[in-house]
């Protein structure tokens, strides 16, 4: 059997951009579509929310996606099969609206890709019409294109570089899609905070409900400390806790943006030194 | 024949103190214990006792320590109170047993806080915690205690003497709850709290971390897996805010993010530990009590050039305790007082670059007994600062109310119980932070103690 928290299998989807598959039958057997757990990988190590990708409860296993970005992920990405991360606390956060909205379109932007996957699978199991428009810089970093492809009924891919689908960004898209005139009733959105925003932006004049998963600086993940607050509707709000999943039309995303860059110059120095020491 | 003077423990050079996170109270010495122990009058009717939420027999223990007895010292102690090392340090003795001494009359109160510290410390050097474990047989009965900080440690080990199988679960990836993530190094080193809730390991009990109750498992979950009784001591850990504009800006903390990134993540070791802090050269903390006292004195620590508590009355009703103001003002805290934050101003890049606040007056004493702060009209004006941290309270944590609707919660978010901590939904009991709102650790041990009472009694007479 097992240990608790032990890695099973690791996979390296595009240059630095890592999946694993976790043992937490606990985790496994409760997560739903849209949580997220926080991990500590060692005793020195930050606590980082990571939202769950995939799970398998009759094993025991949730699936995680990561970017090495920066020293507590590098550090995760250096663990490899058999080894345990130290502290794996959820599944937190409030699970994803699931209901039969009629027709989703489902955003996913880098690591969002995987963190959307699930809502998708879950509203195409609803009886949804899902077109699914994911994106990255690059087609070497496009992830989860398959499994995305699978609970879909239409998927669009863009590239900022165009090296894959449509050359810019899923927000491009997704503004060419409402011009056409097509009926959407949702849009579901994950990924870097700006993207998001963007989007946010092209539904707002069309009045299609738009909601945004936010990935904020957090640090306890359970509405302790308000680390991840944000402003949402001129209030301020904990996305660990109230969250993750917010009426994008309402967040303030400059804040949100403003705030997950605080740290900016401490985790940039704290990579250099980690990254030296590792040479040596 | 006058009364000897109270003897006051040692305290770390003001300069240290300002550059290192070492414990500020340096503890009694033997001598220094002993005779401060002779000046006990051994009052018959013992007043002290009342004055502890958790009835230490106060006057017997001195007594020991008169006797050279410290073990005798620290098993009449420990017969009520699990954790003296912890609560000789941060219990308000001056408001509690302390005020009740008949010595208060003419000032010179026992020092019965630091005596406690002597003991407790004593049998942790001595190392006799281990062997002074002693628990009944097991009785078989299984009991969830959530929440790991003073009341449910109270709960755990006083139903693990008995007998029961005891199971703590805990959010966090360390058992102690504000123990641990909120009361800095200085007032309260780790290895304390360590010990102690090694002491509840010894016991038995089952410490189950990185488990979120409410989320992990719902408390229907844990009766469905053969846990007879549920103790619910979640504690009030959700931060209050001021309602102002700006409160999402940059630079701004909780007192709840600022002591949990320093204490628990150890970002004052930052870049050896991965978690980083931002303090910036000019600090605010807003609020007036021990956790503003406790976040102001931090910054100090973390070699901020300035920092001022931000308070809206005056030092006189400020709530922290008296020790802790004198800790601040000695390490160089400046006191703003009868100031109102009303916004927080921050540069174009959502930056925090100052705070608009109100100059006030008191008025008529409100229903906290404290004279009301009233605005002076006209008196704004920009404080500038670097960051700001927001100590002004918490809610009760909402989760569990949140996931079982069973467990009826006041309008300010605590729960229910009766008179014997029992809540509304059958087997789930409730004490500390979480019924009182917002309370001191020995207070939270002392609901602790009746909830732990009323389940061993439900228990036995089959209610539950």
């Amino acid at each position: 059997m097992p240990q608790k928290n032990q890695i099973l299998a690791k996979r390296e989807l595009a240059p630095r951009i890592i999946e694993i598959e976790v043992y937490n039958p606990d985790i496994a057997s409760k997560v739903k579509a849209g949580q997220f757990i926080v991990i500590r990988v060692g005793e020195e190590c930050e606590r980082i929310p990571l939202t769950i990708a995939d799970w398998n409860s009759k094993d025991g296993t949730i699936t995680i996606v990561f970017q090495e970005v920066g020293v507590s992920t590098y550090k995760l990405g250096k663990l490899n099969v058999g080894e345990t991360i130290m502290d794996v606390v959820g599944p937190l956060g409030n699970p994803s609206e699931i209901d039969r909205f009629g027709t989703v379109v489902c955003i996913g932007g880098g690591v969002g890709i995987p963190a959307i996957y699930p809502i998708t699978r879950e509203l195409k199991n609803a009886g949804n019409k899902i077109i699914s428009i994911i994106g990255a810089r690059s087609k070497n970093l496009l992830i989860y294109e398959d499994k995305m492809m699978n609970v879909s009924d239409e998927l669009r891919i863009t590239t900022d570089d165009g090296s894959k689908g449509r050359k810019g960004f899923v927000s491009d898209e997704l503004r060419d899609l409402l011009k056409s005139g097509l009926k959407v009733d949702r849009v579901i959105t994950v990924g870097p905070a700006i993207m998001m925003k963007v989007c946010a932006e092209v539904t707002k004049p069309y009045n299609i409900k738009t909601i945004a998963s936010l990935n904020p600086i957090m640090v306890c993940g359970m509405g302790m400390c308000a680390a991840c607050r944000v402003e949402v509707n001129g209030k301020t709000r904990f996305v660990c806790f109230e969250g993750p999943e917010f009426d994008a039309h309402k967040v303030n995303f400059d804040i949100l943006l403003m705030r997950l860059n605080a740290y900016k110059s401490e985790e940039q120095m704290a990579l250099k030194i980690y990254l030296e020491g590792r040479s040596e | 024949m006058p009364v000897k003077k109270r003897v006051e423990m040692n305290k770390l050079p003001i300069e240290e103190r300002k550059n290192s996170f070492n414990e500020v109270a340096l503890g009694l010495t033997e001598e220094q214990a002993i005779e401060e122990a002779k000046r006990c009058l051994q009052c018959p009717n013992h007043p002290c006792v009342s004055g502890c939420p958790v009835n230490v027999d106060i006057p017997k223990f001195i007594k020991k320590i008169v006797e050279k007895d410290f073990l005798g010292a620290y098993r009449i102690i420990k017969e009520k109170d699990a954790i003296p090392a912890i609560t000789g340090r941060v219990c308000p003795q001056e408001v509690q047993c302390e005020a009740k001494c008949t010595l208060q009359r003419i000032k010179e109160p026992i020092a019965i806080g630091a005596l406690e510290r002597f003991i407790a410390d004593w049998a942790i050097k001595e190392g006799v915690i281990k062997e002074e474990v002693t628990r009944a047989p097991s009785n078989g009965i299984k009991i969830a205690v959530v929440g790991s900080g003073p009341a449910g440690i109270t709960v755990a080990a006083d139903l693990a003497k008995l007998g029961y199988e005891v199971t703590m679960f805990e959010a966090l990836h360390k058992p102690g709850g504000v123990l641990v993530y909120g009361i800095p190094e200085f007032r309260l080193p780790k290895r304390i709290v360590e010990y102690e809730i090694n002491y509840l390991k010894d016991l038995g009990v089952d410490i189950k971390t990185n488990t979120v109750i409410g989320r992990t498992y719902t408390i229907k979950e844990l009766f469905q897996s053969g846990f007879r009784a549920v103790f619910i001591g979640t504690g009030a850990g959700m931060p209050k805010f001021l309602g102002i504009p700006g409160e999402t800006l940059v630079n701004i903390y909780t007192a709840n993010e600022f002591l949990t990134r320093v204490n628990l993540m150890k970002a004052y070791l930052f870049p050896k530990y991965d978690t980083p802090i931002k303090i910036g050269r000019k600090v605010a903390v807003i609020g007036g009590g021990n956790v503003a006292m406790d976040a102001a004195r931090t910054a100090i620590r973390l070699k901020a050039e300035e920092v001022y508590i931000v308070y809206r009355r005056t030092e006189e009703e400020m709530p922290a305790r008296r020790d802790e103001v004198i800790n601040a003002k000695e390490e160089g805290v400046k006191f703003q007082l009868l100031t109102q934050p009303i916004r927080f101003v921050g540069d174009k890049e959502n930056k925090l670059i100052g705070i608009e606040c109100l100059r006030m007056q008191l008025g008529e004493p409100d229903e906290s007994g404290r004279r009301r702060p009233i605005p002076i009209k006209g008196s704004e004006f920009i404080f500038e600062v670097d960051s700001a941290i927001i100590a002004i309270g918490c809610h009760p944590n909402p989760l569990i109310a949140k996931t079982t609707p069973e467990i009826k919660v006041n309008e300010e978010g605590c729960i229910i119980v009766d008179e014997e901590c029992r809540s509304s939904m059958k087997g789930v009991y409730a004490a500390g932070d979480i019924i009182l709102g917002e309370a001191t650790v020995i207070e939270a041990m002392g609901t602790g103690r009746i909830a732990s009472t009323t389940i061993h009694k439900d228990i036995k007479n089959g209610k539950i």
